[in-house]
Formats: C-alpha cells, structure tokens, sequence
C-alpha cells in the first residue's frame, strides 16, 4: 500500500514537468485568447494572469462585475473570438476544411477498407509484403511531392480550388489507414464470414454485413486519424491554394491572419485553439484502438 | 502470415469474384492505382523535373543533366541547409528518444489522474501542427515574450541574489532573431511535437511486452535497474527503432515548424532541404533546382525504408 502510493507520487513527480511543458502552449493560447488590448500589451502586467486595464470601444468585458473570480478572470474579454468570427475568413476556412475533411474520408475508406480486408484475409504470403509496400508509401512525404503535383495541379485546372487538396490528400491517408485496417481485420476471426458464406451469403455480402460493422470501432479510428492528417496538411494547400476563400485552417491561420508585422495576437491564438480542442479530445478517445490497429498490422 | 481460411468444397465458387485469387487483386488494386497515380507518378515526375531547367508555369524543360543537382551542392544556402536538416533531425530525434522512453515507462503504470496528463502530454501531437507552432511564434516573441518575463523575473530575483548571470534584463534574448537560438528553437518546437507520437509508440511496445517476461524476471532476482538494463531495454529496442524511424521521416521532411517559426531567416541561416526546395522551386520559380533540392531527401527515406523492411520482416519470424 505505502509503496503504491509512493510510486503514484513519482508517477506525478516525473510525468507532471513534462506534461507541463508540452501542455504549456495551449494554455497561454487560452490565456492570450482572452486578454484586452490594454492588458496584454502592458509590459508591467503578470503575464499568467488576466489584469484590469481600459477596455476599447470594441472589447466587451462579460463577466465584469463578477470580482470574486479568481487569477482576474473578471477582466477577460469574448471580443477577440467574435472578431475572427466577424472580420475574417474563418469561418469559410473551418467549413473548406469541415468538408475537405469529409469527402477525403469517403474516398479513403472507399479505397482502403476493401484493400485492408483483401491484405488482412486473401492475399496469402505476398498480402505481407504487399502491407508493407503500401505503408512504405506513407513515408514518401508532401514536401518532396509539392513541387511536382503544384504543376500537376495547374495543368489540370484545380488551382485555388478545393478540389486539388480532394485530390491529392488522400495519398497520404489510404497508406495509412489501409495499414491500420489491415490490422484491424485480422483480429477478427474468419470463422465468422465463413458461416456467414456457409448460410448462403457471397464473400462481399459477408464483408459488408458481417465484417464492416463488428469492425466499426476500428473503422471510426481509421475515420478520426485520417480527419485529423487532413486538418494538419500544410504544405500542400500552401502550394496549391492562394486565394484566401478556398484556404483551409491550417493554411489560413498563419498565411492570412498573420499579415507582415502587425500581429493580433489574441484573435491569432483564438483560431489556433478552436480547431485543437475538439481534435485533442477525439484523438484522446481513440488513441487505445490506434496503438492495437497500428501494432497489430505486424510490428509486433 | 495470416492462416488461409478453412477449406470448403469447390463447388461454392460459383461466381468468379468468389475465387480469392481474383478478388484479392480487385479490392486491392483501385487503392495501389492511387497511390500509384498520386505518389508513384509525382515522385518520377519530381525525379525527371530535377534534370531539367523547368520554371513554373511549363512541366517540361530542357535536359541539363545532373546540373541542379551539382550547383545546388556548390551553393552556400544549400549547404547550410543541408547542415541544418542534419542537425535538427539528429539532436531533436535524441531529445525525443529520451523523453519518450522515460513518459512510456511511467504511463505503462496504472496511477491516479494518468488520463488527464496523458491527455496534456498528447496535445501537441493532436493539435494541428501549423496552429501549435504559432502558439510557439507568440511564446517566443521578441518584446512579449512569455519565456524572456520570466527570465528576466528570475534574473532580477533570485539568480542574482545567487550571484548567477544568465539573462541580460535590458536586452533578453531573441529567440527567434539569431540564427544559434533560432535553430535551437526550431528544435525545440519540432521536439515538442514529435514526442507525444514516440511516446504512444513507445507505449505500444512495452504494452506488448508479455506479463510472463517480468514474472520470470522477478524470479531470477532481476529488479531495479538491473531489470531496466537486461529485460526492459532489449525487448523495447525493436519499437524505439521504429519510433526512431518515424521521427526521422516526420523530422528530415517537415516544413512547417521552420516555415512559421522563421521562415529560414534570419539571412537564410535556418534555412532546411524543405524550406529551401520551396522558396526555390515556388518562391523563385526554378521547378528544376527545387525538385532537385528536395530530391537530397531521398537516401534518408530508403534508409529508413530498409530499416522498416529489416524491421517488418524480423517481426514476421519470430
């Protein structure tokens, strides 16, 4: 018991430091969201709180009479999240990337859930290497593939528009999810489409109706990781987009939002924060299933 | 290698797609096909581009050889990039390594509140990277910078009352405005992405470490750091190899930090393959040197892919 209760301690004495650092970033996005002009940009101010200062004609102050709060939270302002909300593209950059991220998802699992399946169960000995050589292709990365797809974007027409990233993303999300399926599907025991298949069922009656849906939480993780690889790609919708309309989050935020050196930096941290919460929160959800469906593909 | 399903009389296969040898290549190919068509085929294209002189705006141009490549090489900026790639991949694989051996170690364990740090452990990997590194461009800007207040808080307090003088309080470091502290920064940020990943791989090696192993090494009085050294350590190497592998590819070929964090400023001197190739290959229109510059990336990639190969086929042995 006492010695339980002293490795929780150091669990928490070497852990707590390091989740610290790494957490840092996103309260200070947080905290930074939230300050007054007059607040942030007085140098006197402790930085880790939030301090009175003279509100603009713009700053709202919510919770202004509410003094009892702690760290000053009485002082915080709502106004720099309706700005971006208001004044800029981000709206129109979270539903490109709402609907980018969709149909991406679509066509990645309409390649690679049969793909997976026929590696994980028909393929016999070459199925392994042909695993392999499919995840291989996940390392080839974006940035020595801008340059050329940037032309090959332009001859087709797609440039500044949705669509080239609709195209090209899901070259990097159907390696790896059809990974990832392939080690899903292989925890499941062929039995079951076998006596689905003995009861009269085709092969792919049997797929989709035995298989697909026991194998739903593996297919919602390969639907969550691809989502988030799509809302994380940089490079390419750097390259291929310059309008800011068609733009995505993570392109839009820091090519737009950043403008030379004039830096709102409260707004700035508002739109890095909206998208990473949500997507911290599911990948948190899912993340057992993606260790079991990454290292049950063979890297066991 | 996956056991072949029971065997059932050859009379069910009726249907042509029921026999496994054509099904197979049916499911399979429209995924090979696009990968194919998207990878495959910008990789060759990238290949033929940078033996040319094409500029943006045409997808061929002259043949010129191996003169991309060979001028590239002579140039300073590439050189420095090629130095920089070298040491931002190395040092902050070696940062990641350390730290994610120590967090896997700790989160393997069952203990009270390990959802919640494990949760803020995760964070930098989950968040999109772009975003997370202008988080970063704020941490370290130069007159608000949230790191140089508390320096300078502590220069002031309790480092001088020590005798200790590390921080100018009148002119407090610029991090992202020389070029030592900027890489180091670069680092830094890349690091902090990068170690959540290794730590969750991490984590999947020890889970699949079988209970047995410990038990037998309890019997045989391995405990402590003995049992570190001999038990633990050999059996995770195989997943840190893979860790570090990863990290490799994500590290060498990342553009984003850089590209927010300094652009490859101040005066080029944080300039990478990656940022390079694009300010060449986009920014100044030469199609053919950029593909060649990114093209320098390719002996890590089939390094890394033979170690994963290695790696894929060991694993299938045992």
């Amino acid at each position: 018991m006492w010695a339980r209760s002293k490795q929780n301690v150091f669990a928490w004495l070497v852990v707590g430091p390091f989740a610290i650092v790494l957490a840092f970033p996103f309260y200070w996005m947080l905290m930074t969201s939230l300050k007054t002009n007059g607040d942030l940009y007085n140098v006197e101010n402790v930085p880790f709180v939030f301090n009175e200062a003279e509100a603009t004609a713009t700053e709202r102050l919510p919770l202004k009479d509410q003094e009892w709060l702690p760290l000053g939270v009485e002082n915080i302002t709502t106004s720099n999240y309706e700005f971006i909300f208001r004044e800029t593209k981000y709206v129109d950059w979270l539903q490109n990337t709402a609907l980018l991220g969709l149909v991406v998802v679509l066509i990645t699992l309409a390649l690679a859930l049969p793909a997976g399946y026929a590696l994980a169960r028909l393929s016999g000995g070459w199925g392994q290497s042909a695993g392999v050589g499919i995840f291989l292709t996940y390392l080839v990365p974006p940035t020595l593939l801008f340059l050329p797809l940037s032309r090959v974007v332009a001859e087709l027409g797609l440039q500044d528009r949705l669509w080239s990233l609709i195209l090209v993303y899901p070259s990097f999300t159907v390696p790896f999810s059809t990974w990832l399926l392939m080690g899903f599907f292989k925890t499941i025991p062929p039995e079951l489409e076998d006596a689905a298949m003995i009861d009269g069922a085709s092969r792919l009656m049997a797929l989709v109706r035995v298989v697909f849906p026991i194998s739903l939480p593996g297919i919602l993780t390969v639907v969550i990781f691809s989502f988030s690889l799509v809302v994380n790609e940089f490079i390419y919708a750097v390259t291929f987009i310059s309008t800011s309309d068609a733009r995505t989050v993570s392109s839009g935020v820091p090519l737009e939002l950043i403008r030379g050196d004039v830096y709102f930096w409260q707004s700035l941290m508002a739109a890095t924060l909206i998208p990473s919460i949500p997507l911290a929160l599911l990948y948190n959800a899912f993340l057992d299933r993606f260790i079991a469906g990454f290292t049950g593909g063979a890297f066991r | 290698v996956e056991a072949s399903a029971s065997p059932r009389p050859r009379g069910r296969w009726r249907d042509v797609l029921e026999e496994r040898r054509f099904l197979a290549p049916v499911l399979i190919s429209p995924a090979v096909l696009y990968i194919g068509l998207l990878i495959g085929a910008p990789l060759g294209l990238a290949i033929y581009l940078s033996f040319t002189d094409a500029t943006a705006g045409s997808l061929t141009g002259d043949w010129v050889g191996l003169r991309n490549y060979t001028e590239e090489w002579g140039s300073e900026n590439f050189r420095r990039a090629l130095r920089n790639t070298i040491l931002f991949t190395l040092v902050s694989q070696a940062i990641v390594l350390v730290g994610a051996a120590i967090l896997a170690h700790w989160l393997v364990k069952d203990f009270p509140g390990k959802w919640f740090l494990r949760f803020l452990i995760l964070l930098p990997w989950a968040a999109p990277v772009s975003l997370g590194t202008i988080g970063w461009l704020w941490i370290f800007e130069s007159t608000l910078s949230v790191v140089n207040w508390t320096a300078v808080r502590l220069q002031t307090g309790p480092l001088d009352a020590l005798g200790i003088d590390l921080v100018d309080p009148l002119d407090p470091p610029q991090w992202l405005g020389r070029p030592n502290l900027a890489m180091a920064s670069i680092i830094a940020v890349h690091a902090w992405r990068i170690l959540p990943f290794a730590t969750v791989i991490f984590i999947a090696g020890l889970a699949s470490i079988p209970a047995e192993v410990d038990d037998a090494a309890k019997i045989d009085g391995a405990t402590g750091l003995k049992k570190l050294f001999y038990v633990t350590l050999p059996l995770q190497l195989p997943i840190a190899l893979v860790a570090l592998l990863f990290g490799i590819v994500f590290t060498a070929t990342d553009i984003t930090v850089v590209y927010i964090l300094t652009n490859g400023g101040p005066f080029n001197q944080t300039q990478m393959l990656t940022m390079w190739a694009f300010q060449t290959g986009i920014r100044g229109s030469s199609l053919g040197a950029g593909a060649a510059i990114s093209l320098y990336l390719l002996p890590i990639l089939v390094f890394v892919s033979v170690g994963m190969l290695w790696f894929a086929r060991r694993a299938e042995v045992t």
